[in-house]
């Protein structure tokens, strides 16, 4: 159960209330034609939206008033007339997602009050998606201060409730490409881009876009919103990108783009397709689970509190305000006899045993997978169903997991990855995984120079390709003396 | 309304930054307003008391409010329809605002608002639509500034230009509407109130309390936002808003200010930059944000015993 198929459109009402008006928006309102189609066909249970047309501050809130009903004007575009409204929403699902929301860290709620002003965005995808509101719908808002992290995490927790409720779902991303509208109201046969590079952004977004590499474009984003004058930074892609399947396995269309006074708009249909292209890199943290959108440098659990950042004015009439001091890391500071450490950030145990011992100056990792904490998934994809079936998976993402596990431990431990000493590794099929492990393995650890032993086995106790063993340096140990014994040794 | 005063006898009585979180309005319990409290954000609502005194003892005949919640992306639009009857829901903070509002509007003064603005080179439009919501920021600042709703309203609002262009750019823009506002209200015969319906420091936190008026879990976002804060609470008390509008752009970037929404450059562009002390009845934090409600009354039309 899964999104079967994704969707990019535009936020603006023109196609709905004039689409005659210029060949552009007439262009915009036959693609949406085209995508209703196509959501026809499929026969879906569900369509989840993201809007950046819904601004919030707090968290994300989920619409899940069952028939939501009113007479919408736009703030902007009175004009063009007024928009009466009965969509038909599926709180059920909308409880769900915002519990797999909360269980992924974020701070999810839905909204069920007469008379919500459901924004533009949604009413027009909704109107001309499934013009009889035949097809239950689930929408979420665009939280202005949430960056990556948090929207790629709100994108997971759809898809976690999609599978689990089985839903066969079409996901739609309710966005402009680029934003710069004219200043003032324009003839609609002299509609035209605002912005020459914002369009020229655009077009390369869109050849990506038409190749089916969603998740590239996701991670575009940023190079976008420095470059152009993006729809709220194109969150909206982010939490597609997550939702629908963070890859780029898709069968790309671009059924049209044309501006809507000055705003760069866009159809887009992405048809998960395993003959696509594949990932071909990941520039982004794949990030699971939300641990809050200002603690870049919190230490978790185990640790301190970092005060958010400063920013006083300068002026000769004011203090000065003091430097926000973080509060010193707690870790275990026993330099002699055994200390075990459970690590809040790493991956459950899967047996009776502690994530790691220090002995001494030393410090021993229990065998490390790249399941993800908190929800156990595995980055880069299982290497077996649940029949034993085999699976197609990533072994450099799963890789990179695992060192990133790793790292956690040994910061929960006071330690860190560069003072890993030695390491052994296990590997389910040698000959499949071996070059890719070891391209990841090179990047990450190999400027740090441990001992390294690799070895294939049959199986591992979850269905995970890879497993780390490490040994490292406590933090408080004097690493000269440890390496220099052991050169001496 | 009643027919119009004498054209070129109009003038601002006194114009008041008056802050548009929903909170003051739940803790207030209106009956308008379908979620009920128990309190609340006293030092903000005490102090829209104490300037809600002060209004009274002024014979207004209209209100003026500039609101970041209507927010336009195609130049500055005014309300242009004579009454509004509906319900306003917070589309952020449902759970505190459902207020089922009636007001009139002073459409001859919008119009009016609309040609100025148009006469000094803003793209300004009137809006027609009669099934159009009135937003939740018009509706806190006049429901906290004038809770009768005795008096029609005029609604400006908050064009986007500080995002598309800059700060700079934006605050030229708000002046010229503000300097558009009063010669309208001048030509007109109005006896304005304006309300600049913005915060000042304006990060939210992104949770909130399970119980909204937990005062327990209410402060500043962070420190730097309250300095900033209170700097320019400073200059408003001394008269420089001229200073101040030299800082406005540092202002709306180092503490996320809501003045990036253009009221208060609109209304200190309207009162043609006091150089007299500003009366500040209160500052205070709403789910993190820095809110202060300031009046100001042009000393040549002060009511006698108002001005402290």
């Amino acid at each position: 159960m899964s999104v079967e198929l994704a969707l990019v459109v535009p936020r603006m009402p023109h196609p709905l209330l004039c689409p005659d008006a210029s060949p552009g928006y007439r262009a915009l309102a036959d693609a949406y034609a085209e995508a209703r189609a196509r959501i026809a066909a499929l026969k879906p249970d569900l369509l989840v939206l993201y809007s950046s047309a819904w601004p919030c501050v707090v968290g994300h809130q989920i619409q899940a008033d069952p028939f939501p009903e009113w007479v919408h004007v736009d703030q902007d575009f009175h004009a063009l007339g007024s928009i009466p409204y009965k969509l038909r929403m599926d709180p059920t699902y909308s409880e769900a997602w915002a519990a797999a929301g909360r269980a992924r860290g974020l701070h999810t709620r839905t909204v069920a009050y007469r008379g919500f002003p459901i924004d533009t965005g949604t009413v027009t995808a909704l109107k001309l998606l499934d013009p009889g509101s035949e097809i239950p719908a689930s929408v979420v808002s665009c939280n202005m201060y949430a960056d990556r992290a948090e929207t790629v995490v709100l994108g997971k927790a759809a898809a976690d409730a999609i599978s689990a409720q089985g839903k066969r779902a079409v996901a739609v991303a309710v966005t402009n490409i680029s934003h710069r509208l004219h200043p003032a109201p324009v003839p609609p046969l002299e509609d035209r881009f605002a912005s020459l590079k914002d369009d020229e952004w655009t077009r390369k977004l869109l050849e990506i876009f038409g190749e089916g590499r969603l998740e590239d474009v996701s991670q575009l984003a940023r190079t976008f919103t420095h470059e152009a004058h993006a729809d709220s930074k194109l969150k909206a892609i982010w939490w597609l990108a997550a939702c629908s399947g963070p890859h780029n396995r898709y069968q790309g269309e671009v059924l049209a783009y044309a501006p809507v006074q000055g705003a760069g708009c866009a159809v887009v249909a992405l048809t998960p397709d395993s003959s696509g292209a594949a990932n071909l890199e990941f520039d982004e943290d794949d990030v699971d689970v939300f641990h809050g959108d200002r603690n870049v440098l919190d230490p978790g659990p185990e640790g301190g509190h970092v005060e958010p950042p400063r920013q006083a004015p300068t002026h000769s009439s004011v203090a000065a305000a003091p430097a926000a001091k973080p509060a010193p890391v707690q870790a275990p500071r026993v330099r002699t006899g055994r200390v075990d450490v459970a690590a809040h950030k790493a991956p459950k145990p899967v047996g009776a045993y502690p994530h790691a011992r220090r002995v001494g100056d030393l410090l021993f990792l229990s065998g490390v997978g790249p399941r993800q904490a908190g929800t156990d998934a595995i980055p880069g994809g299982p290497v077996r169903d649940s029949d034993g079936h085999t699976l197609d998976y990533d072994i450099e993402a799963q890789t990179r997991a695992v060192i990133d596990n790793v790292r956690r431990i040994l910061e929960a431990s006071g330690s860190s990855l560069d003072r890993v000493l030695d390491v052994t590794t296990f590997l389910v099929d040698m000959d499949r995984d071996f070059k890719g492990y070891n391209k990841v393995y090179a990047e990450l650890l190999g400027g740090i120079g441990p001992t390294r032993t690799t070895l294939a086995i049959r199986a591992l106790p979850t269905p995970i390709g890879i497993e780390l063993k490490v040994v490292a340096a406590a933090g408080d140990a004097d690493m000269a003396a440890l390496t220099g014994a052991a050169r001496a040794g | 309304m009643a027919a119009s005063p004498p054209a070129g006898s109009g003038r601002i009585l006194a114009g008041a930054l008056a802050p548009h979180p929903p909170h003051l309005v739940y803790a207030e319990n209106p009956p308008q307003n379908e979620p009920r409290a128990e309190c609340g954000w006293e030092n903000l609502r005490w102090g829209y008391e104490r300037l809600r005194r002060n209004l009274d003892k002024l014979d207004i005949d209209v209100i003026i409010v500039h609101s970041p919640h209507w927010k336009t992306q195609q130049g500055h639009h005014v309300l242009g329809v004579p009454a509004f009857k509906s319900l306003s829901v917070d589309p952020i903070f449902p759970n505190l605002f459902r207020f089922h509002y009636d007001m009139k509007c002073d459409v001859e003064l919008a119009e009016a608002i609309a040609q100025e603005g148009a006469g000094a080179g803003l793209a300004m439009q009137v809006m027609r639509n009669p099934d159009f919501r009135v937003d939740y920021g018009t509706i806190t600042s006049c429901q906290l500034a004038r809770p009768a709703w005795d008096l029609p309203i005029v609604a400006i609002s908050s064009s986007r230009v500080y995002f598309d262009y800059n700060n700079d750019v934006g605050d030229r823009q708000m002046v010229a509407l503000g300097r558009a506002t009063r010669r309208a209200v001048e030509r007109t015969g109005r006896r304005a109130l304006l309300l600049a319906s913005n915060s000042l420091s304006h990060r939210h936190f992104t949770v909130e309390p399970e119980i909204p008026e937990d005062m327990s879990q209410e402060r500043i976002y962070h420190h730097g936002q309250y300095l900033w804060d209170m700097h320019v609470i400073d200059l408003m008390k001394q008269g420089r808003t001229r200073q101040l509008m030299a800082e406005m752009p540092d202002f709306i970037e180092h503490a996320t200010s809501e003045c990036k929404d253009g009221s208060l450059s609109w209304l200190l562009g309207a009162l043609e930059f006091p150089d007299y002390p500003a009366e500040v009845h209160a500052y205070g934090t709403v789910i993190g944000t820095g809110n202060a409600v300031v009046e100001w009354q042009p000393p040549e039309h002060a009511v006698k015993g108002a001005v402290q």
